[in-house]
């Protein structure tokens, strides 16, 4: 298992460079000068020029890409082009927001998406298995900004029980809880859409198996041989689409945040887009490809605990 | 239906009954049906949206025919006016009708999904035809960089290309037919492997038929079905990913009506016009449904293990 582990370590770090050197010549090649966005179009060219040589933007590509890597390697994500504010500072304003987001999401959809798919699945062909697809399919359909403006127009407009907009204070628990809960929401109904579905068809195709057929013929009580002898079986598939949807979360908490006005990750890759900030584009790109490489990882990882015929 | 009536038809008849089994199958599949029934009424709507196709032949602009007024026709005394039955979805924050411009809106999300996932599709089978024809080093490399552009998640790349190329409409279905090719790549490649295998594609070799003969008549033809299902769901992902970007506001330039676009301008006045934002909002979640439905109907109907 160990070794396994560091097999899969060692394989994710040249996917991870590919990765970074990705982002890093996607960035150059946004047209534009980074130091004209930063001055403005009125700024003279000496100062253009001067600060396009404090920048490093003179060097050669090679250099400056070496140079970012070797920043990165020491946590270094430069300063921001437009407010002059450090990073990674910034990063570990938001940073927290986003996690919370994030995690909740996958809590809710775990809990939800399950319990539904096995019960959709046991009952597969009937009047509630068709609503569950119909429901489910609309949940992978509808944009997750779209389902956050109706769960914001009802719990926050119409019922007044949350607070519509915000992060809400971080060091304040209720408060912080009660900002997150409308975002998590929307974000987990989405992910229990297609943990819905695959945990259906997962238990579908595992009800057929014989092992089945045998845990029914010793008698064993039909909760036994579904929760213990089936769901088992069917959770590798599970747990992997868990892992896939985690790393599609980070991206749709970026509409979520944009929609509930919620500090986080998301929100400052799109105000970097919109101010043209290219060192804070960067440096947010190169997060959130950490952790989509990072999820797919611990998937992986996760994977092997569900399913031992993997290590060998 | 029976197995007996099968077992003593002529193949060439059985080649017909097959069909007929296909579409016996599709129209039982109500799921399908409801998708290929919602699809329609959205492809009929962005058609007959205006009257261009009389417009073109009499040399003038095209008039509103669907659509009850003209989309960007502003009406500034009424602005955020609420729905009424001169205008059934309200009016937006110039003052146009919410209604015309959900259904011009159509003909964006509809171009936007066809054609990017015609150019994904295309790209795609053939970087996949291509890794998994020729094998060897150029598969290895091709795939590699199959993953790393996957690691992505769709919406951060499309975001990436459109930083790259800039907005409007051409630019974003390029980028989102870049951002959907490794998938359709991918399927390509693994699908190229296994008919690969078939003797046919042997034969074809043993009488001195090219690389490039072989890929396009004998791999190409066997590759189809899955990519057709693959397309009819990646058409839904393609205008969900539209949406997405114009909402963050990388999209179609206004005032083309665009749903995703609409939806934003609609959010600054949600609490006292929430129609503006509600009825594309709508638009977007059948259009998307219907093509999932339909996906999903032809992938059962299609997977040879549903039809037993």
């Amino acid at each position: 298992m160990t070794r396994y582990i560091a097999a899969r370590l060692v394989l994710a770090i040249p996917t991870f460079l590919a990765v970074l050197t990705l982002v890093f010549f996607v960035v150059r090649v946004i047209p534009g000068d980074p130091a004209v966005a930063a001055l403005g179009d009125y700024a003279s060219k000496e100062a253009v020029e001067a600060l396009r040589e404090r920048m490093g933007l003179n060097d050669p590509l090679y250099v400056q890409y070496f140079r970012f890597l070797a920043d990165l390697a020491r946590g270094d994500l430069g300063t921001s082009m437009i407010t002059g504010k450090e990073i990674s500072e910034l990063v570990r304003q938001v940073l927290p927001y986003t996690l919370q987001l994030t995690v909740s999401a996958i809590i809710v959809g775990s809990l939800l998406g399950v319990p539904i798919g096995i019960y959709t699945a046991r009952n597969a062909n009937t009047g509630i298995d068709y609503v569950g697809r119909i429901l489910s399919l609309s949940g992978l359909s509808v944009p997750a900004f779209y389902l956050g403006i109706l769960i914001m127009l009802l719990f926050a407009v119409k019922l007044e029980l949350f607070p519509a907009v915000g992060g809400g204070d971080i060091h304040d628990l209720g408060d912080n809880l009660r900002h997150l809960f409308l975002p998590a929401l929307t974000l987990g109904l989405i992910m229990t859409a297609s943990v819905t579905r695959l945990t259906r068809s997962a238990m579908l195709n595992v009800l057929q198996e014989d092992f089945v057929r045998t845990a029914r013929a010793k008698g064993l009580k039909e909760r036994v041989v579904v929760m213990r002898h089936a769901l088992r079986a069917a959770l590798v598939p599970i747990v992997s689409i868990i892992g896939i949807w985690a790393a599609n979360l980070i991206a749709d908490s970026v509409l979520t945040e944009t929609v509930f006005a919620r500090p986080g990750l998301g929100k400052m890759l799109v105000g970097a887009i919109m101010q043209r900030d290219y060192t804070a584009l960067q440096s947010v790109m190169v997060i959130y490809t950490m952790f989509v490489v990072g999820v797919n990882l611990i998937t992986d990882i996760v994977y092997s605990f569900v399913d031992p015929r993997i290590t060998h | 239906m029976t197995e007996a009536t099968q077992t003593w038809e002529a193949p060439t008849i059985q080649l017909r009954s097959q069909r007929q089994r296909l579409w016996r199958t599709f129209v039982r599949n109500r799921t399908a049906l409801l998708g290929l029934f919602l699809m329609l009424i959205v492809v009929f709507t962005a058609i007959f949206a205006d009257d261009w196709f009389i417009a073109v032949f009499e040399g003038r602009e095209a008039r509103p025919l669907l659509a009850p007024h003209d989309p960007l026709k502003q009406d500034t005394r009424n602005r955020l006016a609420a729905p009424s039955s001169e205008h059934p979805m309200g009016l937006d924050s110039y003052g146009r009708d919410t209604l015309s411009r959900v259904i011009y809106g159509a003909r964006v999300s509809l171009a936007v999904g066809i054609a990017s996932v015609l150019i994904g599709g295309v790209l795609g089978a053939l970087l996949g035809l291509t890794a998994g024809f020729l094998g060897g080093r150029v598969e290895n490399i091709l795939m590699r960089v199959t993953d790393v552009l996957m690691a992505f998640p769709s919406l951060i790349m499309g975001l990436m290309v459109l930083a790259v190329l800039g907005g409007g409409l051409l630019n974003m279905i390029l980028a989102i037919g870049i951002v959907l090719s490794p998938t359709f790549a991918r399927v390509a490649h693994g699908t190229t492997l296994s008919v690969k295998q078939n003797q046919y594609v042997e034969a074809a070799r043993s009488y001195g038929a090219g690389n490039l003969r072989i890929a396009i008549r004998h791999i190409l033809p066997n590759i189809t079905s899955e990519l057709v299902v693959l397309a009819s769901i990646w058409t839904a992902t393609a205008i969900r990913v539209e949406a997405n970007l114009s909402f963050i506001g990388l999209g179609i330039s206004p005032p083309t009506p665009a749903w995703g676009s609409m939806i934003r301008d609609g959010t600054q006045h949600l609490f006292n016009a929430p129609w503006v934002s509600l009825f594309p909002g709508l638009a977007i979640l059948i259009t998307v449904l219907a093509f999932n439905l339909l996906g999903d109907g032809l992938r059962d109907i299609l997977d040879p293990r549903m039809q037993q």
